[in-house]
């Protein structure tokens, strides 16, 4: 068998494994929507008025502050769904049968591409769901094509392997499972100082430098734009470019830490 | 000609051993664990690594294993330097751990079907080995249940079934009873037996003289990280002069006159007993019978003490026993 058929075929049944244990558990998957969804409907039903009023969107409407915040929204549900993912691969690290694996003659590094994979998955389904209730509090795409819908869905699968991957590394540096969760913290906080909530050039001055460059804001103006047809600007190529370099530091993090000994 | 012909078989038999490890080293830090062993194990039987706990046996299956490396020493396992070529190493083994290496999550069928996809099995000859193997560890009404609901002698069974999926020749077996009642560890004993008799290589640790005088043909006592003895269960017997006669009594006073006559012997003052020398032969046993009689001493028990492992064990191993804080053995 080759390298390559050898790490399709192991890295497909390791995704199988994590996919059955996703199927059996679901109450983690779905606890981790919880989040995303509470702070959609808090913030457009209890702060609605203000935070309407304060993106200048000229009516009092609510329409247009959800149409702003669903974009946020699904990509906080990716960063929230990947806190799960650190702390399954924690919990999975202390698991007797990851050893076995290790004495097996499988790619080595199938065990954390099911993970990756799994964790994509589950990312994008997140992401549908809580798109869907985003659908029924009254959000509409305004005139996206069939391609920018393709584009979109593709911008937040790669977000989502991104972020799977840097969740990954801390679900393999953390002892148990209390740790890779707060570990992996920062990532479900990152939203909140990004442009999904409020826009970035309404907060103080110097720390618009720290909200416009980090990670979120780029990808949920890029999702803005491909939905709400506003203005991507240079938006598309950074938040494209912080996806391929949090993949490969992720990747590269995660592999060195798992080629190491065991303790 | 013809003698090289009839050689041959012997020579195969002879062969090259299934493991080999020359001046295997490790350790954590400062903490040496493993302090240069030697061990050789031919195929086809059981060798068994014995030792208290912390000794470093699981260490030692760690390295063997690949899931390790070790800081110096050369090992090879089914003809492959574990250094230079862990994958085919890898190929070539089993390995049932200390504590079960089953995922808990998933139903024990599907655990053993994991191992088939592993394996790169087709799905029909998965399947068959899966039922095959679940069926002989006598798993089958438990098949459909999470792993972790399992018993500790299941979770035992079931881990050492998924090793045998992919029918490896050599088998680490790391304290496979430790912790199992008696029943599940007799069970355990015949399965390992089975397992020889087909021709596997295995390599057993365990902390249960018993069970190395049981199985294994060979047996290495390891003892803070050094190979304190080694060879047979009886040649290790041998190793240590611990046999002897008891002579029991329940009246004190017996007792005294006793000892005050027959003065090369043993007390016990508090289990008013005495112990004589032997080696348990015939002759010796006459000859010291004949004693008592012409000293006209009777005791109300005589019983003969031929030496068992137990006693090697605590001979050789006495050091590490008497240290107050034992290192914990390292586990997966």
């Amino acid at each position: 068998m080759s390298a390559l058929s050898l790490t399709v075929r192991d890295s497909n049944t390791m995704l199988r494994r994590n996919l059955l244990h996703a199927r059996r558990y679901p109450s983690l998957t779905l606890n981790l929507l919880l989040t995303p969804v509470i702070l959609l409907l808090l913030f457009v039903y209890i702060f609605g008025d203000v935070m309407s009023a304060g993106i200048g969107g000229g009516s009092a409407d609510r329409s247009d502050y959800i149409a702003y915040i669903v974009p946020g929204i699904l990509m906080m549900t990716i960063a929230s769904t990947v806190v799960g993912t650190a702390v399954s691969v924690s919990n999975d690290m202390t698991e007797g049968v990851i050893a076995r694996f290790r004495t097996m003659a499988i790619h080595r590094g199938s065990v954390i591409i099911g993970h990756v994979l799994g964790s994509v998955l589950q990312s994008v389904m997140s992401v549908v769901l809580v798109g869907a209730v985003g659908v029924a509090i009254g959000f509409r795409s305004t005139d996206a094509t069939a391609l920018e819908w393709i584009a979109a869905f593709g911008l937040l699968a790669l977000f989502a392997l991104a972020l799977t991957w840097i969740a990954v590394g801390m679900g393999l540096i953390s002892p148990n499972a209390e740790a890779a969760s707060n570990n992996a913290t920062p990532l479900i906080l990152l939203p909140l100082i990004s442009s999904a909530f409020i826009p970035a050039e309404t907060m103080p001055g110097w720390f618009q430098p720290i909200a416009e460059y980090q990670p979120f804001t780029p990808a949920i103006e890029t999702l803005r734009g491909l939905l709400l047809g506003t203005e991507i600007g240079n938006n598309g190529w950074i938040a494209l470019a912080w996806c391929l370099a949090l993949s490969v530091l992720g990747y590269r993090w995660s592999t060195a830490v798992f080629n190491r000994d065991p303790k | 000609m013809t003698a090289t012909q009839l050689s041959a078989p012997t020579a195969g038999k002879t062969a090259a051993p299934a493991i080999t490890a020359t001046g295997l080293r490790k350790s954590y830090g400062d903490k040496l664990v493993l302090d240069g062993i030697d061990v050789s194990v031919p195929a086809g039987t059981i060798f068994s690594l014995l030792g208290p706990n912390g000794a470093g046996k699981t260490t030692a299956v760690k390295i063997l294993s690949t899931l390790i490396s070790a800081d110096g020493g050369e090992l090879r396992v089914g003809g492959h330097d574990v250094a230079v070529d862990p994958q085919a190493v890898r190929a070539a083994i089993g390995v049932t751990g200390q504590f079960s290496a089953v995922d808990g999550l998933i139903t024990g069928e599907e655990n053993m079907l994991l191992m088939a996809d592993l394996h790169h099995l087709s799905k029909s000859e998965g399947r068959r080995v899966a039922a095959q193997l679940l069926e002989r560890f006598d798993l089958v009404d438990a098949a459909r249940k999470p792993a972790q609901s399992y018993s500790g002698g299941m979770k035992r069974r079931l881990d050492l079934a998924m090793t045998l999926v992919g029918n490896p020749r050599i088998i680490f077996l790391d304290e496979p009873t430790t912790g199992l009642d008696p029943r599940s560890r007799h069970n355990m004993w015949g399965i390992i037996r089975e397992l020889v008799s087909d021709g596997v290589t295995v390599f057993l640790t365990t902390q249960y003289l018993e069970e190395a005088d049981e199985l294994a043909h060979h047996i290495a006592v390891l003892d803070d990280g050094k190979i304190a003895a080694e060879g047979t269960a009886d040649e290790l017997k041998r190793l240590i002069p611990g046999g002897h006669v008891r002579l029991r009594f329940s009246d004190p006073a017996t007792y005294r006159t006793a000892a005050d006559v027959l003065r090369e012997v043993t007390r016990d003052d508090e289990a008013l007993s005495l112990s004589i020398p032997s080696d348990g032969s015939q002759r010796e046993l006459r000859a010291i019978l004949d004693w008592l009689d012409s000293t006209g001493i009777e005791a109300d028990e005589l019983t003969v003490h031929t030496p068992d492992l137990d006693d090697v064990f605590f001979a050789l191993t006495s050091g590490s026993t008497n240290l107050p804080n034992q290192p914990e053995e390292n586990v997966r």
